[in-house]
């Protein structure tokens, strides 16, 4: 097996690593922009599934969906930040756990 | 012509909102009472215009009338359909016609009533229900203007509601009239059950092919019943003379012309279904004996001038229900019609005498005869027509109420031919009633408007303006004249009783009545009859010019111990306290309210416990830490994905 040409598979480990990690890191971190990024590894890592199944069957539907993705990506991180940027203004802290108001 | 028939049941309808709803929402609209009262008359005038042209067109075949479908499901369909027959025309002839006069009376009697416009309204109301009563075609549009008129009644009875009695005087007549109505719903589902229509053709013709059996007694009696609690009859009838509470005019337009009859009407509509059920028969004839009887005798022993029509109105509803019961219909709506003349006339009458009282500002209680005497003076044109109904009512040829009475009498005497039966027996107490009546009515009207005047002479009574006396005077005319619509049988035969004629296509008459007839019988209760009242009459009259007031207690003498049970109303009420009300009362305060309290409220307050039990526990879920959200979430879409995966 030759380890340094990429094959399907190997496209497909990375993306379910940077899926992992996107999704720890969103349960875990408490700095709202890391989870942030984290969110935004997780839709990258879509991505590129996505691509790969394209390349695979051959099948550019995958390919013109990533463009979707990545254009509601970054709309929500428009307003993702703004909320974050709201949030600092209010409390001059992002820590997603002292933002608990919205409980019984 | 026909086209104009639907505005007949429309109009009511339309003016009733104009004018209620035009009150309610335009203060400025409440306070022009001649607009008010103008739109409010035109609206039941016009449909009495309609229904006289379309009576006088009538070419013999029933008219179907059909708005709309109301309600369809499976084999039941009702629609808003109207029958114009020749009973329907003519009930409807007087309802509206009576109904137009009151209008134009009320216009002057409820001059500066604060709920002038409401009254209007209701009344309007009143006549719309009172046409689909009438001219609906099936039961469930009958029973709509049977509870609308009910409504009505409790509406306007209670009218001036802030005075508690008058309140409570509602409630008993709605109350009593809803035993009634049970009664009349029970009958429907049967009927519907067995011949799977409403239509009251279905159900006389089901009668007519025999295939209803023994079912037509059950329902006709339940219909008789549903009759006693609307016609005031043995044992529902305590609630009509309470009923007095209401305006003046509602008196004599729902409880002494219209609605009160429509019981009568009714049956007369269901005749077949009564005519083959003879148990039944027997048993109205006897309820309605004792009911003209009792509310006679009551009568004689009252001192409110309304309280003395009210239950000379129960009397008189007892002898239409006694020609009911004997078969002779057309004599019981004859009864109804006479009787509507001049017992909206009398009843006008007292208002425009309590209306005079009352201006005086002398008297407590403006409606006791004890304080009133000597009024023909002050109010010739009242006195006059009071004169003119209480000769009707007491029978004294040739006014109207002579004809009618006559042939409900002759009608019972002539049902069998055995020297002593039970239709003898009744006979007989009618007589006796008619007798009562002549007297009560001639002490009435002595009291009121002869002898000498017993109110202080600081002030005058006045005369009611022409809007009041107006009607007077017409309702007085055809209370003369209305008799002529039907000449005994002796004058060639019946063939001069016009109304029977009329009838003849809608109602079948006990033909035994006609059989046993002969000219001796007939000349033998005419002459009777005709004695008895004038007697009665002369004799009250000269007994109370001699001694005025101080004949009452002659008379007190006269009855003795019954008397005490007159006056106290044959202590009915008492009775109905003691064993329904007090019971009932006792129960609820016991028994059900322990109920109440602990079953009724324990299942309310214990399904609200549960839920803010459940919601207390899973509260503490919503800790308000993302991560743990997000944990949730994850888990959850795991467990999805692995579920599709694997499951």
């Amino acid at each position: 097996m030759d380890l340094l040409t990429p094959t399907i598979l190997s496209y497909l480990t990375v993306s379910l690593l940077m899926f992992a990690i996107g999704t720890i890191g969103v349960m875990t971190r408490r700095n709202g922009i890391v989870v942030f990024m984290c969110i935004e590894l997780m839709l990258n890592s879509v991505n590129l599934a996505l691509v790969t199944f394209s390349h695979m069957w051959d099948n550019p539907a995958g390919s013109m969906l990533v463009f979707f993705v990545m254009c509601v990506a970054a709309a929500e991180a428009v307003v993702g930040l703004a909320i974050v940027i709201s949030i600092f203004r209010n409390k001059q802290d992002i820590d997603i756990n002292h933002v608990n108001i919205f409980k019984w | 012509m026909e086209a104009l028939l639907p505005l007949v049941i429309l109009l009511p309808l339309l003016g009733s909102a104009l004018v209620g709803l035009g009150g309610f929402l335009a203060p400025g609209f409440r306070k022009n009472e001649s607009l008010v009262g103008l739109i409010a008359t035109a609206m039941v005038a016009i449909p009495f215009f309609i229904i006289a042209a379309a009576f006088f067109q009538f070419d013999g075949t029933p008219i179907q009338i059909s708005l709309f479908s109301w309600m369809q499901a499976g084999d039941l369909n009702i629609s808003f359909s109207y029958e114009i027959d020749q009973l329907s025309l003519l009930m409807g002839m007087i309802v509206t016609g009576v109904g137009s006069l009151i209008h134009i009376y009320s216009i002057g009697y409820m001059h500066g009533d604060g709920g002038y416009y409401k009254f209007f309204g209701y009344l309007n109301l009143f006549i719309f229900a009172m046409n689909n009563l009438i001219f609906g075609d099936n039961f469930v549009v009958m029973f709509l203007g049977w509870e609308g008129v009910g409504l009505c009644s409790y509406l306007l009875i209670g009218f001036w509601y802030k005075d508690m009695p008058k309140a409570i005087a509602a409630q008993k007549a709605f109350i009593a009239n809803r035993i009634g109505d049970f009664a009349m719903i029970i009958a429907m589902i049967m009927v519907f059950n067995l011949i799977g229509s409403l239509n009251f053709s279905d159900l006389n013709a089901a009668v007519a092919d025999g295939s209803l059996g023994d079912n037509a007694m059950w329902i006709s009696l339940l219909i008789f019943i549903a009759a006693t609690g609307k016609s005031a009859q043995i044992p529902l009838f305590v609630w009509l003379p309470d009923a007095m509470a209401g305006p003046t005019p509602v008196s004599a337009l729902i409880h002494a012309a219209t609605m009160v009859t429509s019981g009568i009407y009714l049956v007369a509509r269901l005749n077949p279904v009564f005519s083959a059920s003879p148990e039944v028969m027997t048993i109205i004839v006897i309820v309605a004996a004792l009911t003209a009887v009792v509310a006679a005798l009551i009568a004689i022993a009252q001192n409110d001038i309304k309280k003395v029509l009210a239950y000379s109105t129960v009397s008189q509803l007892g002898f239409m229900f006694m020609a009911l019961g004997a078969g002779a219909y057309t004599a019981a709506i004859f009864h109804v019609m006479t009787h509507a003349f001049f017992k909206a006339c009398l009843f006008l009458g007292s208002g425009s005498v309590i209306h005079a009282m009352e201006h005086m500002h002398t008297v407590e209680d403006p409606q006791d005869i004890r304080t009133m005497g000597g009024l023909r003076k002050y109010m010739p044109a009242t006195s006059t027509t009071f004169w003119i109904s209480t000769l009707a009512i007491s029978g004294i040829i040739p006014l109207a109420g002579f004809f009618s009475k006559d042939e409900i009498l002759t009608s019972l005497f002539l049902f069998d031919e055995s020297a002593f039966s039970i239709y003898k027996i009744v006979w007989f107490v009618a007589t006796l009633t008619a007798v009562l009546t002549a007297v009560y009515m001639t002490r009435l009207t002595m009291l009121t408007f002869e002898g000498k005047e017993r109110f202080p002479d600081t002030k005058h009574p006045h005369e009611s303006p022409a809007s009041m006396t107006i009607p007077l005077w017409i309702l007085a005319a055809l209370a003369v004249v209305g008799g002529f619509l039907g000449l005994p049988y002796l004058i060639g035969h019946g063939e001069f009783h016009l109304l029977n004629h009329w009838l003849e296509p809608v109602i079948t008459n006990n033909p035994a009545i006609e059989e046993n007839a002969s000219f001796g019988k007939e000349i033998f209760l005419i002459l009777l009859s005709t004695l008895l009242a004038i007697g009665a009459v002369f004799f009250t009259r000269n007994l109370y010019r001699k001694h005025g007031l101080a004949a009452d207690a002659k008379v007190k003498k006269a009855f003795g111990g019954l008397f005490r049970v007159m006056e106290g109303k044959f202590f009915l009420d008492e009775l109905y306290n003691a064993i329904l009300i007090k019971p009932f009362m006792s129960i609820g305060n016991r028994a059900l309210s322990w109920f109440d309290n602990n079953i009724v409220d324990g299942a309310v307050n214990g399904s609200g416990t549960v839920v803010a039990n459940i919601g207390e526990s899973f509260r503490k879920l919503q800790s308000g830490l993302i991560s743990n959200y997000l944990l949730i979430i994850t888990t959850g879409v795991v467990a999805m994905l692995g579920y599709l995966i694997f499951g």
